[in-house]
This record gives structure tokens, C-alpha cells and sequence, in this order.
């Protein structure tokens, strides 16, 4: 999965679906980001924690972690693996056009 | 997603220093970023992470712990061990890994299971009131491995 074209715009992605470039992303494109993992409709809480890693990003050059989110983001964690289930760390980098997380936490 | 992927894991926390404790901890914690199904089971001296009292305050083991490499004669001084222990958690909140109390939290938000083993509440004469909220129930042996069924067991 080289290049994919979401909202009419032409990005690249790596072998996973991960953005290559964060800066490609817009918010357009997320729906069907969501939908290409199980997650449709994207209801507002989702985008909650779609905008806070979007401000993180850009402020620390790194994917927040789940604690980051918990306590900078007021996103509570069950909210977390209710909103984005089975890896959520992962699936929310996913629709927010973030490379894949590198952190353990 | 390939078809062997883990699906479940059954950590054992066994021991009460703060480096027995955090592997596991962050092992259940990740396998729940995964998407694998995570029961934490605490025994022995391990208890003392889920022990409201105690949890807070796990020590590094600075003697008899070779890879400390300081002497032993060293490592038994008075404060030594705070010392490591204050160092080694500064260290881990730098990579944002949380103290014991806030980590238990988590990864019971998570949605996984958290246990204490029967044979040592009674060993050490606990009560359900002396652990933290999040430990969901004390169980045996026999009813960790009923719950253990159909995944992988990890001992620490």
C-alpha cells in the first residue's frame, strides 16, 4: 500500500496503511481511514481524541501515549478502548494520519 | 491480522521489588494495546503491587542484584536502595511509564483482569480491604487456571 488516495488526495502510506507523510493528512480523509478499520461513523468523542493527537504531534513530534492522552488529553483510558477497540493507541494514530506508535506505554 | 496472532496472555507478577514488578506490568499493559486479552495475577511478595499501603513505595533491589553493578558492600548502605528507586523512576516517567498505583489503574481500564492469589492472602493473613479498588478478586490457583484456558501463561 504505496500510495492511496483519500478525499481526492494522492498520499503515501506504508506497508501497514500508516501515513508516511502526517502532513498529508486531512480531516476529510478520516472517515474512511475509520472505515478501512471496522470503525463507522466517527462520532465526536472519536475526533476528541483524533484532534488532541493531531495538537500533540505537532507540540512534541511523537504520537502521544496512552497515558499522555489520559492525562494531558483528559481522555480516559476505558474511554480509549471503548472508542478505538482492540489497540488503541494504534487505530487512533491510524485515522489521525500519525505514523505507527513506537511506544511501549 | 494472521490467524497465530496471541489472543490471550495470563501474567504472573511473583516478586515485590520494583524491577520484579514493572516488566509485568508493562507487558500486560501492551498486550491490551494489542488487542490481546490480559489476566494479571499477583502472588508472594508480588502482592505488594496491589497492596493500597505498599504499592507506592517498591524499592529497587540494590544488593544481590548483580546487574546494579555496584559493590554489595556498596549497595547495603543506608538510602542506597531509595536512591536507585528514585533514579530508576525518574527515569521511566521520562518515557512516560506511570508510578505502580496510577499503572494499576490503567491497565484495569483497560479492561484487563487483576487478581491476588488465595494461598498468599492467607499466607500473610490479608484482607480484601487491604488492596487497592482495582484488584477485582482473590482467587486460587484452580481458578486461575480456569480462567487461563485457551491462552499463554507468562511468569515473572
Amino acid at each position: 500500500m504505496a500510495e492511496a488516495t483519500l478525499a481526492g488526495v494522492t498520499v503515501e502510506r506504508d506497508d501497514e496503511g500508516f501515513f508516511k507523510n502526517p502532513d498529508d493528512w486531512k480531516e476529510e480523509m478520516a472517515p474512511e481511514l475509520a472505515k478501512e478499520i471496522g470503525i463507522d461513523p466517527l462520532t465526536e468523542a472519536h475526533w476528541k481524541v483524533i484532534r488532541f493527537m493531531r495538537e500533540d504531534y505537532k507540540v512534541k513530534g511523537q504520537v502521544p501515549s496512552i497515558r499522555r492522552m489520559k492525562n494531558e488529553g483528559g481522555i480516559s483510558t476505558k474511554d480509549l478502548y471503548n472508542l478505538f477497540p482492540k489497540g488503541p493507541a494504534k487505530k487512533a494514530a491510524y485515522i489521525a494520519g500519525l505514523g505507527k506508535p513506537h511506544g511501549c506505554i | 491480522m494472521s490467524s497465530d496472532k496471541i489472543e490471550k496472555v495470563s501474567i504472573i507478577i511473583s516478586q515485590g521489588s520494583l524491577e520484579g514488578v514493572y516488566p509485568g506490568l508493562i507487558m500486560a499493559n501492551g498486550a491490551r494495546m494489542e488487542g490481546i486479552d490480559v489476566n494479571l495475577f499477583f502472588t508472594f511478595f508480588g502482592l505488594d503491587a496491589v497492596i493500597t499501603k505498599r504499592m507506592d513505595k517498591l524499592k529497587v533491589a540494590t544488593v544481590g542484584n548483580p546487574a546494579m553493578h555496584i559493590p554489595t558492600l556498596v549497595g547495603m548502605l543506608p538510602g542506597m536502595s531509595a536512591m536507585a528507586t528514585k533514579m530508576m523512576m525518574k527515569e521511566m516517567d521520562k518515557i512516560d511509564i506511570p508510578p505502580v498505583s496510577e499503572f494499576i489503574e490503567m491497565i484495569h481500564d483497560t479492561g484487563a483482569g487483576i487478581y491476588a492469589c488465595k494461598a498468599t492472602v492467607d499466607m500473610f493473613h490479608l484482607k480484601k480491604e487491604d488492596f487497592c479498588e482495582y484488584m477485582d478478586d482473590i482467587i486460587t490457583v484452580g481458578d486461575f487456571y480456569e480462567m487461563s484456558h485457551g491462552g499463554q501463561i507468562i511468569f515473572t
